[in-house]
């Protein structure tokens, strides 16, 4: 049988199939893919007047203009300290919450717990920064209102103002959004443990703790390395809408991530080329780190990869 | 778990709260969880301006459109690479996951939308986000749960897949696309960066979120949009910026506040099934 017959036998025989995909298929090579075609515009001087064609070649310049921008660091590390405090905030908490709601054992007061703790997940980040800009208000805010009334502050803190506050309100506030949307999978992942275990274990003496600590915890340790992996992808992802809702400009110093960095150079100035530059740093970065951190993981691991 | 509690519905009652009090009375502070001089006030002012109307209607066009399209591009794709023996298999499944890990950028993606001419268009919501990489992913883990056998039974009875798919298949789906529809919909409900990236300049076809933003950063601002200001002037009655960014808030969360009690169990069925890989 020549292969090349069998192929195109094979590619007839299943056309339907590829007439249910491949239009599909096209959409992503346009809207993903063809994308990655502008990237040249990072090696041009790109003016919209001259066109993609038109504009000037001027190799690297853009990158060495961006490698010696403080702001460019600022944003680098902003986004990085950010991000990773939500990392570790959001699975702290969402772990420890998880664990919290495994013990509870009376199922209305489980279910009702769950279905509250996940709502902010379901609103916007227009919606949510809304919120939190209320609360944190200085004028009526309950946090404000709480600490004066009882001495720990004299004068009511203009959270979101003030720098030196952001990078905890970032984290913060998206454990509150998260949280209880993030705990599911844990919850789903708990309840594949062999009940047995506990059975054994407490008849073997160890206490609610003890049990926690050498049965819930490995049992859910597979799902928290494949989460990891995936958000270490995200880690210059720091959240867009979060930040760019919740900046101000007198705490941009602290607050200005990649993200935003990018949207003020590149719509806001027009340095349409400088801002590709820097959105190229972002994705390679990105995409090192995944791969980086697939790669360990199923190095160390018992074969857990993502892919 | 209290404390959980408390912390994840009080600023919800505490806007809630404000947008049902009178308007001056709030500037004073004070209010928690009941509203101290009740009125419907802050919800007939923003009802009485027209764009609040038509950014519904977008709202609601695009969470309708943008789901049913969505979900079904992505079930025809995944049916597609669920099936062992398509050729192509591998290669779709790559090439789409990769879209996950990997973007052009926030530059050359405007380009591209530009030249397509979807920029000012009601279809930039639409077209880009319909096929999702997650969400094939959750679908046709689902499908590889079904028996294999009912294709099979299906093709020697004479069934063409498009037959297959949408009479067999589909209706077995059933659970996971209704998740994936709901994910979908909030997804188009909430979206903001989209409007402000292609359409800020179309008033036509602004968000229930874009608007709600719009009045967050005037307030911030200080400076008055001018859209916000003559609304408030005809209207004649007290309100204030506070009380407006309030009710702004909760038309906007209304909808999905509603929804998602009697939809968690499909949220949670469909994140397990679509996460956990075996």
């Amino acid at each position: 049988m020549a292969p090349k017959k069998s192929i195109w036998n094979a590619i007839y025989n299943q056309r339907q199939l590829i007439v249910l995909t491949f239009p599909f298929l096209i959409m992503v090579l346009i809207f993903n893919y063809f994308p990655l075609w502008g990237w040249i515009l990072a090696f041009k001087d790109y003016k919209p007047y001259l066109g993609f064609q038109q504009s000037e070649w001027v190799g690297l310049k853009n990158f060495t203009d961006l490698f010696s921008d403080m702001y460019f660091f600022q944003a680098l590390r902003n986004t990085l300290v950010i991000s990773s405090l939500k990392l570790i905030f959001n699975f702290l908490s969402s772990i420890t919450f998880a664990i919290l709601l495994n013990e509870v054992k009376n199922m209305l007061v489980k279910r009702t717990v769950q279905t509250v703790s996940y709502l902010p997940h379901f609103v916007s980040w227009v919606v949510a920064a809304n919120i939190i800009y209320t609360v944190l208000s200085p004028d009526y805010g309950i946090i404000n209102d709480l600490l004066v009334k009882f001495h720990i502050i004299k004068e009511p803190i203009n959270f979101l103002g003030e720098p030196q506050y952001f990078w905890f309100i970032a984290p913060a506030t998206e454990v509150w959004k998260e949280m209880g949307w993030n705990a599911i999978i844990y919850l789903a992942a708990m309840t594949n443990i062999d009940p047995q275990l506990y059975e054994a274990a407490s008849i073997d003496g160890a206490g609610r703790l003890k049990q926690i600590w050498h049965i819930t915890l490995p049992g859910i340790l597979p799902t928290v390395k494949i989460l990891l992996i995936m958000n270490v992808g995200w880690i210059l992802n720091a959240g867009f809408e979060q930040m760019y809702f919740l900046q101000r400009p007198s705490t941009l110093d602290y607050s200005d991530i990649l993200e935003t960095y990018i949207l003020r150079y590149g719509i806001g100035s027009g340095r349409w080329s400088y801002a590709t530059a820097a959105g190229i740093f972002n994705s390679v970065v990105s995409l090192i780190l995944v791969t980086t951190a697939n790669r360990i993981a199923s190095k160390i691991g018992e074969g857990e990869r993502v892919f | 778990m209290i404390i959980v509690m408390i912390a994840t519905l009080y600023p919800f009652l505490n806007i809630l709260a404000i947008s049902l009090n009178d308007a001056l009375d709030s500037i004073r502070g004070g209010i928690y969880l009941w509203p101290r001089k009740f009125t419907l006030n802050n919800y007939r002012t923003i009802l009485s301006n027209p764009n609040i109307y038509q950014a519904t209607l977008i709202s609601v066009l695009r969470a309708v459109i943008g789901s049913f399209t969505n979900v079904l591009s992505c079930l025809m794709v995944a049916y597609g690479i669920s099936r062992k023996d398509y050729i192509f298999r591998r290669f779709i499944s790559r090439v789409i996951v990769f879209t996950m890990y990997f973007s052009g950028g926030l530059i050359p993606t405007y380009l591209l939308m530009k030249n397509l001419h979807l920029v000012g268009t009601f279809w930039v919501y639409i077209l880009p986000g319909m096929v999702s990489a997650f969400n094939i992913i959750v679908i046709r883990s689902y499908i590889d749960g079904l028996p294999q056998s009912l294709i099979e039974s299906a093709k020697i009875d004479g069934a063409s897949e498009y037959r297959i798919l949408f009479q067999i298949i589909m209706p077995l789906c059933l659970p996971v696309l209704a998740t994936v529809t709901l994910w979908v919909a909030v997804g188009q409900w909430n979206a903001w960066f989209d409007t402000f990236l292609y359409n800020s300049g179309k008033p036509e076809l602004s968000t229930l979120q874009f608007e709600l933003q719009k009045i967050l950063q005037s307030v911030q601002s200080a400076s008055t949009n001018p859209d916000f200001s003559a609304s408030l002037t005809s209207s004649g009655r007290t309100v204030t910026p506070t009380a407006i960014r309030a009710t702004m808030t909760i038309v906007a969360t209304l909808p999905i506040l509603f929804v998602y009690p009697f939809l968690q169990r499909y949220f949670i069925h469909g994140l397990t099934i679509g996460s956990i890989k075996e």
